[in-house]
């Protein structure tokens, strides 16, 4: 079996592992960190999105193997609930999100988004999501939330606590 | 779903790469970005064995210029690509048919290689390389070989690629000026595949079509250059009637598939009015 | 369609039913942020699949790739020597203690329920129906040893056709019962015959209400936790408490040594409203094993086997005046049931007998709906369960008259429709609307939608032939909510009550817990239920905890489906909470030396009226009733209350919705230009959460317009098993939505809410088709089947066009590419 080195949210881990093994299911089977869920089989929902060395990647369609040496970013890296990241503050001031089960990898895919594209019109948001499927919302209060994000994002703003 | 059990090999070089797919069998895939093939893997419609990684070959992400042509390394991915300035002013066609590839996180781990190497008749970019006259490059342990994109697409999915060959790069002769280019893709969901796409590349000069290219997104069981319609138009003005005239052309010699997006009937029709569409935007340089 | 002014109407709606701004000192009405996020945009979720007591097994399930076969041999030898694996059970290894799964509606005395067995023993008849099963350390393992299973299967004709399978000689989907139909039901009031017989107007019309999967993000899981006697299944449910009595029924496990968890549960939109299978085979396997047990469902794997929605051919014939006044509807409806009857699949199409007639007034109803059997997947409750198929009918066929005689389809609908002094209105279908205000919403929304100026456009695109033609659709829903009253369920022969529960306790500290019967997967309960708690008691907000989801905690609940949690379960909790005021005043007066009567009660504090100073509070009286050493006589310890609430009457939220739809002539494809949703769901708690629930519904309808369809071949196999095939919208998919409301209050409960949950998805799909239809009606279309895929919309232009090659006005349908149109699909 291959051994593999990740470093995930900022823990480093080495560990045997099938070739055939899911980086999702290594996340969630081996390390514990079940925040990110699986949704689909053909990588078309995103539920499992995290960030790969910094970019948007489907941990489901990832093999453990091919993130040898690579760092990944789950939505339990970006922040807690005392001190949320900027994206994750706006889905809960938008009302962004209901049952929450694309909602991990609706964040990861946002935040990809700001990165290449800071200021992003609506239209540009829609698309830039097209990879993450949500059956509650109707996606605009995820449109919202990721303007917010980008407005607060650019400007900066420190981190504040989620209000109850 | 979960892949079955697989040999895995991890190649850090193209020699290592050839070395173990001569060694291997028939049933050797290569694992690039893996964003068609995981799919296939976790569905169990794929048994690789082995499984050669060759997804760490960084010399095989590069894009180069190489005077009059492009290469473009096998491993440079969708993102890649896109962002990619000498792509951008030298092969624009490919970054606008690349930004319609799936969505931006299969595009960051998607290779450009891998996608024309899946030989998928529904992707966007067999068309493309097809109708750019792209040249693809292999390698194998018996050596070299270089294939016209209108030889690589043999069969739906099956491509000129022998089991122990691997695609390195891609060489896409530059466009010069006066081309514009257009890729018309149609279908019912941004995540949905092309029902019919068009890739379409013409030069103008002085008021007329002096060169074009068309080449069609899953009209058969491989991408096909519409050379009917290029024959019509070159030469002729530039005008929305013969534009028309010409796309009337569009579905002769294909043979469309029939799926739950669309009819055999409808994909002609749609190949139609989108070749059309697509001469016209590209005209418009 | 109308010579007033956008503006006025807007303010004349304004003053019909105003929406009632939120008091800043009431929670009820606030727009809170709910307090469920934290955990769910940190990651820190539990979901059913989350959970890994140590020692878990995974099963996998082998499925039929079979419509229909006999099961010659099941052959699990090589399987059971794969390494890893512990068990592997066919069905008929279970046989005996399986049981079959429950039909809870009987919804005529002849009904034909076919024995449902958990995993298939002698005869499959879908595909994905489960023949076998793995026990393995892990799920790869599991997974792994399937394909060492072999079956020999005899296949057998499959009956995918409804209309083909109601005829004499077809092949039978259960040869036992000697018919494919289940039962026929009908409802008659008035003379239709008469109706139709005398009306100067009979349109007659077939739709086809394609067959839907309902897609919950979450794909189904289950944990089964066996500890003694006692079993705690753990499952992505919707309905715990129906789940456990269901668990009990079929195994005969004592229902006391079963808890049911519902985790956090990711959206179901009524695919968790059921009692499956693989619920019932972890159970048997947890206590066969003695070791927990898990299943998790794979999306292509859920595709098959997990409940689908909709699927009912409807022949629908109206009858009306020249004016446009209706005279009398006749209702016949195919409902495909699938290969069984699931927990409530026969009822569904029922619950559309009472929605058929939407909001108007007639003379004369008759429904008539036959539940057939097919060798597909069985179909059950998806969001709205019914009435979005009986809401599309009558909003189709309104539409349909309009045009038939050249009114506006607003003035068809106006000339119809119960005027709001009619109310309370006792309809053609037997119920009694308790209040609503059609023209306000209506109003509103019309001028919203600046629909004179999109009409204006509208006659321009068709004078100019342009290829790109627009359309407007309409549809003024009703629908009933708050399922359900027990005695109305009782006469429809459900198997169950309506009613719903809640209990509030006070602790020593003055902090709040709430126990509700409701139980949430995404509606926001956590944070409206607090919102009622709060307000009511006079608690701050933060201080209430609300519990769910889990049979130990929550012992009595009817769970949450068909828009009834606010509607039933709110208010439960609000009886609840005055209880617990009412206990609270006795010990307050008893500790205020003062009268009951004398005591006020504001902002959680008991002062004697006009002695502001003298008072207790809330906090003060909970701890003076734990401590208990001076309560009044007869008063028991601690403050804490419940209720059970059994509603006398449904809820009616209504609204009107405008969709104006682009169409391109050339290759068919629909893009949605605008849409206006003005709905009317009664007093409102939380409005963020109901705008939320709009947007998310109008999505789900939309998609039934637009894209979705489950879609099987001839031989009976699912051709949409992964999301690559069945299409949800993405973001990039769907508009921008412009959402207001109306307000008036239900009067049949103490909150005045209706219901909110499926009042989207309900409304909107016939708004988008009627917009497609209206685009394309001046070339000769009058119909465009659902899902309206490009392909469907041409084709409905090239019939027209080769009927009458010479319309009114318009362009031929597929001439060619023009570069007037070019811009047309970008």
């Amino acid at each position: 079996m291959p051994r593999i080195r990740v470093e995930v949210d900022g823990v480093p881990y080495e560990d045997d592992v099938e070739p055939r093994l899911l980086l999702v299911h290594y996340l969630r089977d081996r390390l514990g960190k079940v925040g990110t869920p699986v949704g689909c089989d053909t990588s078309n929902c995103g539920a499992c999105t995290v960030l790969l060395d910094g970019l948007s990647a489907k941990s489901c369609s990832v093999l453990a193997v091919q993130a040898d040496g690579h760092e990944v970013t789950t939505v339990e890296g970006l922040g807690t609930g005392a001190r949320p990241h900027p994206m994750q503050r706006a889905f809960h001031e938008e009302h962004a999100l209901q049952c929450g089960y694309c909602t991990p990898g609706m964040i990861m895919a946002a935040i990809d988004l700001l990165r290449e594209n800071a200021d992003p019109s609506d239209e540009e948001i829609r698309d830039g999501l097209e990879g993450n499927l949500c059956r509650c919302t109707g996606y605009q209060n995820i449109v919202r939330a990721v303007r917010g994000a980008a407005g607060e994002m650019r400007q900066g703003a420190p981190e504040r606590e989620v209000s109850p | 779903m979960i892949p079955a059990s697989f040999e895995y090999v991890r190649a850090l070089s193209v020699e290592e790469a050839v070395t173990a797919l001569s060694a291997a069998g028939e049933d050797a895939k290569v694992l690039a970005g893996g964003q068609s093939l995981m799919p296939l893997l976790r569905l169990r419609l794929a048994y690789p064995d082995p499984l050669v990684d060759v997804g760490r070959i960084e010399e095989l992400r590069e894009i180069r210029d190489t005077g009059d042509a492009l290469v473009i390394g096998a491993l440079a991915t969708h993102h890649q690509v896109l962002r990619d300035p000498l792509v951008r002013a030298h092969a624009p066609l490919i970054a606008q048919a690349t930004a319609t590839v799936a969505d931006p996180a299969v595009r960051h781990r998607g290779t450009f290689g891998g996608s024309l190497a899946h030989a998928d008749p529904a992707g966007d970019l067999p068309a493309v390389a097809v109708a750019l006259d792209a040249v693809f490059l292999l390698r194998s342990v018996r050596g070299e070989r270089e294939i016209p994109a209108a030889d690589f697409f043999v069969d739906w999915m099956t491509s000129a690629l022998e089991p122990d060959e691997l695609l390195t790069g891609i060489r896409v002769p530059k466009l010069g000026p006066g081309w514009g280019v257009h890729y018309e893709k149609f279908h019912r969901t941004a995540q949905a595949w092309a029902i019919v796409g068009v890739a379409c590349a013409v030069r103008r000069e002085r008021g007329a079509i002096e060169d074009a290219r068309v080449a069609l997104t899953n009209m058969g069981p491989t991408p096909v250059r519409a050379h009917a319609v290029e024959r019509f138009i070159e030469g002729r003005s530039v005008s929305g009637d013969a534009f028309r005239a010409a796309s009337e052309h569009a579905a002769e010699g294909t043979s469309p598939p029939a799926d739950l997006h669309g009819s055999s009937e409808y994909r002609a029709h749609l190949a139609r009015v989108l070749t059309a569409r697509a001469l016209t935007a590209a005209a418009a340089v | 369609m109308s010579e007033i002014a956008p503006e006025a109407l807007a303010e004349k709606a304004a003053e019909d039913a105003p929406v009632s701004s939120p008091d800043p000192a009431r929670e009820i009405g606030a727009p809170r942020r709910r307090s469920e996020d934290a955990r769910l945009i940190t990651g820190r979720t539990r979901w059913t699949d989350n959970l890994q007591p140590p020692g878990t097994l995974h099963v996998a399930f082998l499925r039929s790739p079979h419509a229909h076969a006999r099961i010659v041999s099941v052959d699990v030898e090589q399987a059971r020597a794969r390494p890893g694996v512990v068990a592997v059970f066919s069905g008929a290894d279970l046989a005996e203690e399986q049981g079959g799964l429950p039909c809870a509606w009987t919804v005529t005395e002849d009904m034909k329920t076919p024995l449902h067995p958990p995993m298939a023993v002698d005869e499959v008849r879908h595909v994905g129906e489960p023949v076998a099963c793995v026990v393995a350390r892990d799920r790869y393992a599991a997974v792994d040893a399937l394909e060492e299973i072999d079956i020999d299967y005899e296949p057998l004709p499959a009956v995918v056709d409804m209309e083909q399978a109601v005829r004499d000689g077809t092949p039978l989907v259960h040869a036992d019962l000697g018919t494919n139909e289940s039962y026929r039901w009908v409802f008659e009031n008035g003379d239709v015959d008469a109706a139709l017989r005398d009306a100067p107007v009979v349109l007659e019309r077939r739709y086809v209400q394609q067959r839907l999967i309902p897609t919950a993000m979450e794909p189904r899981a289950v944990l089964c936790e066996p500890d003694g006697e006692d079993f705690t299944l753990t499952s992505a449910t919707q309905i715990p408490h129906i789940l456990r009595l269901m668990l009990a029924t079929v195994t005969q496990i004592p229902e006391h040594r079963i808890r049911v968890v519902a985790p956090d549960v990711g959206g179901g939109f009524g695919s968790k409203l059921q009692v499956y299978g693989e619920e019932v085979l972890c159970l048997l396997l947890a206590r066969r094993l003695g070791r927990p047990v898990k299943w998790t469902e794979s999306r292509s794997e859920g595709n098959q086997a997990t409940h689908h929605g909709r699927d009912q051919i409807q022949r629908l014939t109206l009858a009306a005046d020249r004016d446009g006044r209706i005279r009398g509807l006749k209702v016949d409806l195919l409902a495909d049931m699938g290969a069984y009857l699931m927990l409530v699949t026969p009822g569904v199409p029922l619950l559309g007998a009472f929605m058929f007639n939407g909001i108007y007034k007639m003379d004369a109803y008759s429904f008539t709906c036959t539940g057939v059997f097919t060798t597909k997947t069985p179909t059950d409750a998806y969001r709205g369960a019914g009435r979005p198929e009986a809401t599309f009918g009558i909003e189709r066929l309104m539409d349909e008259l309009a045009a038939e005689l050249d009114l506006d389809p607003i003035e068809v609908r106006r000339r119809n429709w119960i005027r709001h002094e009619e109310f309370p209105y006792d309809t053609i279908a037997g119920l009694t609307y308790d209040s609503g205000n059609y023209e306000a919403a209506t109003d509103r929304a019309l001028a919203l939608f600046e629909y004179d100026k999109l009409r204006a456009e509208q006659a321009d695109r068709r004078e100019r032939r342009d290829g790109v033609q627009l359309g407007i659709g309409v549809s003024t829903f009703t629908e009933m909510c708050g399922l359900a009253p027990s005695r109305v369920l009782g006469s429809l022969s459900y198997g169950a009550g309506g009613w719903e529960h809640a209990s509030v306790r006070v602790l020593p500290s003055g902090k709040v817990e709430v126990v509700t019967g409701s139980s949430a997967h995404g509606q926001g309960h956590e944070t409206a239920w607090a919102q009622i708690a709060a307000d009511r008691l006079g608690v701050p907000f933060e201080d209430v905890k609300v519990l769910h989801g889990d049979t130990a905690v929550s012992p009595k609940g009817m769970d949450t489906y068909g828009s009834r949690s606010l509607a039933v379960g709110g208010i439960a909790l609000y009886g609840a909470c005055d209880k617990v005021v009412d206990k609270a005043r006795k010990v307050a007066a008893h500790l205020l030396e003062a009268a009951e009567d004398d005591l006020e009660f504001d902002a959680g504090r008991f002062s004697v009226r006009g002695v502001r100073e003298a008072g207790a509070t809330l906090q003060e009286v909970a701890l003076a009733a734990f401590a208990a050493h001076d309560l009044p006589d007869g008063v028991e310890p601690s403050l804490d209350s419940d209720a059970t609430y059994d509603p006398d009457n449904f809820s009616f939220p209504h609204g009107t919705h405008l969709c104006a739809a682009e169409v391109d002539t050339e290759t068919g494809m629909v893009k949605l230009r605008s849409y206006v949703a003005v709905d009317d769901v009664g007093s409102v708690v939380n409005p963020l959460i109901v705008e939320g629930q709009v947007h998310g519904g109008l999505a789900q309808g939309i998609a039934q317009a637009l894209y979705e369809e489950a879609v099987y071949d001839a031989e009976g196999n699912l051709t949409t098993t992964t999301m690559a095939d069945y299409l949800v919208p993405s973001a990039a998919d769907l508009p921008e939505f412009v959402t207001d409301r109306t307000e008036t209050p239900a009067t049949s409960n103490p909150l005045g809410v209706k219901g909110v949950g499926e009042a989207g998805t309900i409304a909107s799909t016939p708004a988008v088709v009627n917009a497609i239809v209206d685009a394309l009606r001046h070339l000769g279309v009058d119909d465009v089947p659902m899902p309206c895929t490009p392909e469907r919309v041409w084709r409905a232009l090239r019939e027209a066009f080769d009927e009458n090659p010479e319309p009114s006005t318009g362009t031929a349908p597929g001439a060619g590419g023009g570069l007037g149109s070019a811009g047309g699909a970008q």
